[in-house]
């Protein structure tokens, strides 16, 4: 009856949402009284999960699960939970996860509540805390299902180190070729740049940058804080910036430790898709601008004056802490 | 080919979030509601498809008579016929248990649902449908081109795009990308007045086990008020950012 999560990993290496999760897993468990069972495809060294408190290890390892593929990777996961008998399968928010999510719910018959935030509300009926209306509100969902599946927000527990002594065990599901229906032809990926979805920093601008040619000055802050960049929608609808820079309600979401806002002016729509971020820095020269509303800090005042300063100051401070 | 696009009648995007009955039910007082905009991406998509490639759209939405405003804009928009599941929806699986047995009735080739609704975030109702049905499934779709049988698809992946292939039938969750804001469409006279008289039809539903509810909302807390730094100030930003925030 332990608790089982899906240790997500690419080129062999955990993704630090595999951490979060093994935290909470832990968290849960030792609440419930079980231990954490993960389940890895292809990860390569798994010892690392021990120090989260994983006390036990499936290692699928495949060639033909090289690339990933929704539906064989859930029916892999279904199979684990399965060979476990577990009453509880927890995944992450990456595209992967909430891609096979739905089709592990479906295998295993199970109720399945995303973004959930917190640890359990209550365990007996079961009950999770969740994101919705797109982080405008929270709500309480009861799974009534004798197995249940949540997938976590991301950063939305943190990271927690507690040592267990791992056991691993090779596990072999079998794979039907059904499970490959949807190939992959090519994948595009922007090499050595922070993704939105994994950076811990966000430096996102608006139409106060007033053209695409102003934009070095936010691409070099960004580089100071190691942080990936982002822009608002009107930005993205100009063609100013790549679409898939575009955050907000219709764009990608983001929960990052810092979500930097430049020349935004917080619209509604904007500000739903970057909640979930710990801590919110407002630049504006509007100081009536609703973002600063929302945002822990600001600043009111020129924006191409203050980006550059910043900058220089964030430079100075990262050479003196380094 | 037979496109269903699966709507899903929300909240307005401006709408301010509400709850009445202590905190149990969402305030519908003075909402706006409109076509979920992932939905309203894939309905873009395959009203081209309709065009270009002869393809015949059909729109569905689980809910009540007051959902059917929102059916009705779809039709405007160029849909040629509407379906309403006449039901109340409880969860993710119910509306996915009730889409499943349409598609499976209707004989659809391509079926396109948004990747999650702007109100409950569930995020699982495209999959669900797929896993029921045992179809081809694409989420997160940005692209999506359909010669004869064969559809390929690209789906946003963290820092890039991954292009599929699959054939159909195939299950779409679809988001912005499959077309562009600039794409979408509002109705004109005639589509609104055309699409009064395209066939609506109605569906009671088909059982579904209760798997999960929601039993109470609530409203993120109050914020502090927001620290202000002077232009001058911004040693003492950074180190806020620092020693108080802890994020950098």
């Amino acid at each position: 009856m332990s608790i089982l999560i899906y240790a997500e990993s690419a080129d062999g290496k955990f993704k630090k949402v595999a951490f979060e999760l093994a935290s909470y897993a832990k968290a849960v468990a030792q609440n419930m009284g079980t231990s954490v069972t993960a389940v890895t495809i292809n990860a390569g060294e798994v010892s690392e999960l021990s120090k989260y408190g994983v006390d036990k290890v499936l290692k699928v390892n495949s060639d033909k699960l090289a690339g990933f593929t929704a539906k064989a990777y859930a029916d892999v996961i279904k199979q684990a939970a399965q060979k476990e008998n577990v009453k509880l399968v927890l995944l992450s928010s990456t595209t992967d996860s909430l891609y096979l999510a739905p089709l592990v719910a479906v295998a295993l018959e199970a109720g399945f509540a995303s973004n959930v935030v917190g640890l359990p509300v209550s365990t007996s009926p079961f009950q999770v805390k969740r994101h919705a209306f797109s982080n405008k509100a929270f709500n309480v969902t009861e799974i009534s299902t004798d197995v249940k599946v949540l997938s976590l927000g991301k950063n939305s527990y943190g990271v927690f180190e507690n040592a267990s002594s791992q056991t691993e065990e090779d596990f072999a599901p079998s794979i039907s070729d059904a499970d490959f229906g949807v190939k992959v032809q090519s994948v595009e990926k922007s090499t050595g740049k922070v993704t939105i979805a994994d950076a811990d920093i966000v430096v996102s601008a608006g139409r106060g940058m007033k053209g695409p040619e102003n934009w070095g000055i936010i691409e070099d802050l960004a580089a100071t804080l190691g942080a990936a960049t982002a822009c608002s929608k009107p930005v993205s609808d100009l063609d100013w910036r790549p679409h898939g820079e575009h955050v907000g309600q219709t764009g990608k979401p983001v929960a990052a430790n810092l979500y930097v806002a430049v020349g935004i002016s917080g619209a509604i729509q904007h500000i739903a898709g970057i909640n979930s971020s710990k801590v919110k820095l407002v630049i504006n020269s509007d100081p009536e601008a609703p973002f600063f509303k929302v945002a822990d800090y600001g600043v009111v005042g020129d924006l191409f004056e203050i980006v550059p300063k910043l900058n220089e100051k964030l430079k100075a401070f990262k050479a003196q802490n380094a | 080919m037979k496109i269903l696009v699966c709507i899903s009648h929300v909240p307005d995007t401006t709408s301010k979030i509400n709850f009445t009955n202590g905190d149990s039910e969402f305030d519908t007082n003075g909402v706006q509601y409109v076509i979920n905009p992932n939905d309203e991406f894939g309905l873009t998509r395959a009203i081209w498809f309709q065009e270009q490639q002869g393809a015949n759209v059909t729109v569905v939405n689980v809910g009540g008579p007051d959902t059917e405003p929102t059916l009705r804009k779809a039709l405007a928009i160029g849909a040629n016929e509407a379906i309403r599941v006449n039901a109340t929806p409880t969860d993710g699986f119910f509306v996915a248990k009730q889409l499943a047995e349409v598609i499976k009735n209707g004989g659809y080739d391509l079926v396109i649902a948004g990747k999650e609704s702007l109100d409950y975030n569930g995020g699982m109702v495209p999959g669900m449908v797929a896993g029921l049905l045992g179809y081809n499934f694409v989420n997160s779709c940005i692209e999506l081109k359909v010669d004869g049988t064969a559809a390929t698809a690209a789906r946003e992946i963290d820092g890039g795009k991954e292009i599929l292939s699959a054939s159909l039938p195939l299950i779409i969750g679809g988001q912005k990308g499959l077309v562009e804001e600039k794409d979408l469409r509002i109705p004109n006279m005639r589509g609104i007045m055309t699409a009064r008289t395209k066939v609506l039809t109605v569906l009671e539903p088909v059982a579904a086990n209760v798997e999960t509810k929601a039993v109470k909302f609530e409203k993120p807390a109050p914020k502090s008020a927001v620290k202000l730094f002077s232009a001058d100030d911004l040693d003492g930003l950074v180190s806020a950012l620092h020693n108080e925030a802890k994020v950098i």
